[in-house]
């Protein structure tokens, strides 16, 4: 069994889900360990069904936004599927504005989300 | 913009470190300080996100992660809006010069969306010539 600094990943239903650990991802050395996890469970424990659940998430820099477009890239070579939910409404504003919301699945909540796979 | 058409009531004026903890702890000082005057969460997280967003672009692009330079922080607040001023010792940058992030060839570039997220969570930003500052006002919304 991985254990993971930054993340709670659990199973449902097939689906890897994640949720972070950190209410605000903004430390370069925060943000590089999420990376390093996060693409861990695509390359190395072959996750082809990942949920990002940002319930916990307060705030995250352009530099977190960075690591994802880099798994989504990741999971998509791999022939995996990404999705994430429970974004707040400022966050999901950073989506929308920089148009990550047409790269990204976003669902409202875990339970559409986990419908949608 | 002038300094002088607000009723400032608080402002602080630091040379730091090019040291991105030691910046977060001016930049969480302010928020706490936003908060304290009852801003609204929206706005709290509007100058938190343009302020870590030019932190990060002086430390890393202006000072290039340079630990024997500096960055000047300078910070007002008025009951009706915040301004921040971030100055590094680069050579400055053109701000135009930046890819538009939300092109589809760049959507998928991982960097760039430093200088769109700035201008759009905050009501006024300008980079004086030759580039190496950044000014960011936010008016209170809520």
């Amino acid at each position: 069994m991985t254990a993971y600094r930054r993340l709670d990943v659990t199973e449902v239903g097939g689906v890897t889900v994640v949720r972070f650990r950190d209410r605000k991802i903004v430390e370069d050395i925060n943000i590089q360990q999420l990376g390093q996890e996060l693409f861990q469970l695509v390359e190395a424990d072959n996750c082809n069904r990942l949920l990002l659940n940002f319930s916990s998430v307060e705030f995250l820099s352009s530099a977190a936004l960075g690591k994802l477009i880099t798994l989504d890239k990741k999971m998509k070579a791999h022939g995996g599927a990404l999705k994430l939910s429970n974004i707040r409404p400022e966050i999901y504003e950073v989506f929308a504005i920089t148009k990550l919301n047409r790269l990204f699945d976003i669902q409202d909540d875990e339970a559409d989300a986990l419908a949608a796979f | 913009m002038s300094t002088s058409d607000a009723n400032w009531t608080w402002q602080c004026d630091e040379i730091i470190p090019n040291d991105p903890v030691i910046g977060r702890r001016l930049l969480d000082d302010l928020l706490r300080r936003l908060e304290s005057q009852h801003w609204a969460r929206r706005d709290v997280f509007a100058v938190h996100l343009a302020v870590d967003e030019a932190l990060i672009n002086a430390i890393h692009h202006g000072n290039a992660l340079d630990h024997s330079k500096h960055v000047r922080f300078c910070c007002r607040i008025s009951p009706e809006k915040v301004r921040i001023e971030i100055t590094d010792e680069g050579p400055g940058f053109n701000p135009d010069s930046v890819p538009d992030p939300t092109d589809p060839s760049h959507l998928g570039c991982p960097g760039g969306r430093g200088v769109m997220l700035m201008r759009a969570f905050m009501s006024h930003v300008e980079f004086p010539k030759p580039g190496n500052c950044v000014v960011l006002e936010r008016t209170r919304r809520g």
